[in-house]
């Protein structure tokens, strides 16, 4: 199926540019998020150039009836800052500097086959499954994600 | 192999805004890594674009440190529960939030979403405090 073999080439440039931005370095991103100690400011460049390509990209893509392999676009529809944005963002803030980890590198530093990368992906995907679980049970949700 | 270290920063963030406007074109959807893995571990199958795209993140992973990288990415040198602790709370945090560093910063910036704005002015705002704790007063066992 053509979707699927767009979706591996996509997940591939992805996991390539983590790797060669470093974002799948902790102590990297360490160093970044130190802002009160011996900043590293190299991975604003990593957001810097990603936002540049998205924020240019974005608009002509989405001008389209339709994306090239699919029936619809699925892109976000929620609109309203809530106590729930603003707490998960939170906690995912907290875990990330924790670790030097957040999802994407956290999942592609699998490859290393370092026993830590595999804890933290366990750890990961429990918490999704998890609250996932329980946001269903309480009610609303589903549908479209912010990412 | 690349000679400077923003520049690589630089090139790594082109490729991941590359593949997110890429997804977007293709598929029609927002590459956001934890949404991503949500779809592929709840949809029973049937979302298996989100199954491949994640097999593509670690090909991808993969390619960079055993083909292009100088030398190995070291990992995280902390103890297990540092990981497994600050691993349930990325889950938690970005499934509550709807969504993480990609999903909001990478696609909900380049989408001028001001939800996107605040949810990555708060996760690095709180990362910031977590990693000054962590680095500068001894709390959490240190670096």
């Amino acid at each position: 199926m053509r979707s699927g073999g767009t979706a591996l080439i996509a997940g591939a440039l992805f996991g390539l540019g983590l790797g060669v931005s470093q974002m799948i370095n902790p102590a990297k991103v360490i160093g970044f998020l130190d802002v009160f100690g011996a900043w590293d400011p190299t991975l604003m460049f990593v957001l810097g150039g990603a936002v540049g390509v998205t924020a240019l990209g974005f608009r002509p893509v989405l001008k389209r009836s339709r994306p090239v392999c699919d029936g619809t676009f699925l892109v976000p529809k929620r609109t309203k800052v809530d106590v729930r944005l603003v707490a998960g963002a939170a906690i995912f803030g907290i875990g990330w500097g924790m670790t030097g980890y957040c999802p994407g590198p956290g999942l592609a530093s699998l490859v290393l086959g370092s026993a830590n990368t595999v804890w933290f992906a366990a750890a990961f995907v429990t918490g999704l499954l998890l609250t996932d679980r329980l946001a269903r049970e309480s009610k609303d949700d589903k549908k479209s994600e912010d990412g | 192999m690349i000679p400077d270290d923003w520049v690589q920063a630089l090139i790594g963030g082109v490729l991941i805004g590359g593949s997110a406007v890429f997804l977007l074109l293709m598929n029609g959807r927002i590459a956001g890594i934890s949404g991503i893995t949500t779809r592929a571990l709840v949809s029973g199958g049937r979302e298996i674009w989100a199954v491949l795209f994640l097999a593509g993140l670690l090909l991808g992973g993969a390619l960079y440190e055993y083909v292009l990288a100088a030398e190995p990415t070291p990992a995280r040198g902390v103890g297990p529960w540092v990981m497994v602790a600050g691993g349930l709370l990325v889950g938690i945090g970005s499934r509550l939030g709807h969504g993480c560093t990609s999903g909001h910063g990478v696609c909900g910036l380049g989408r001028f979403s001001g939800r996107s704005l605040v949810a990555v002015l708060v996760f690095m705002g709180t990362a910031f405090v977590t990693v000054y704790v962590m680095n500068h007063t001894g709390l959490m066992g240190g670096g």
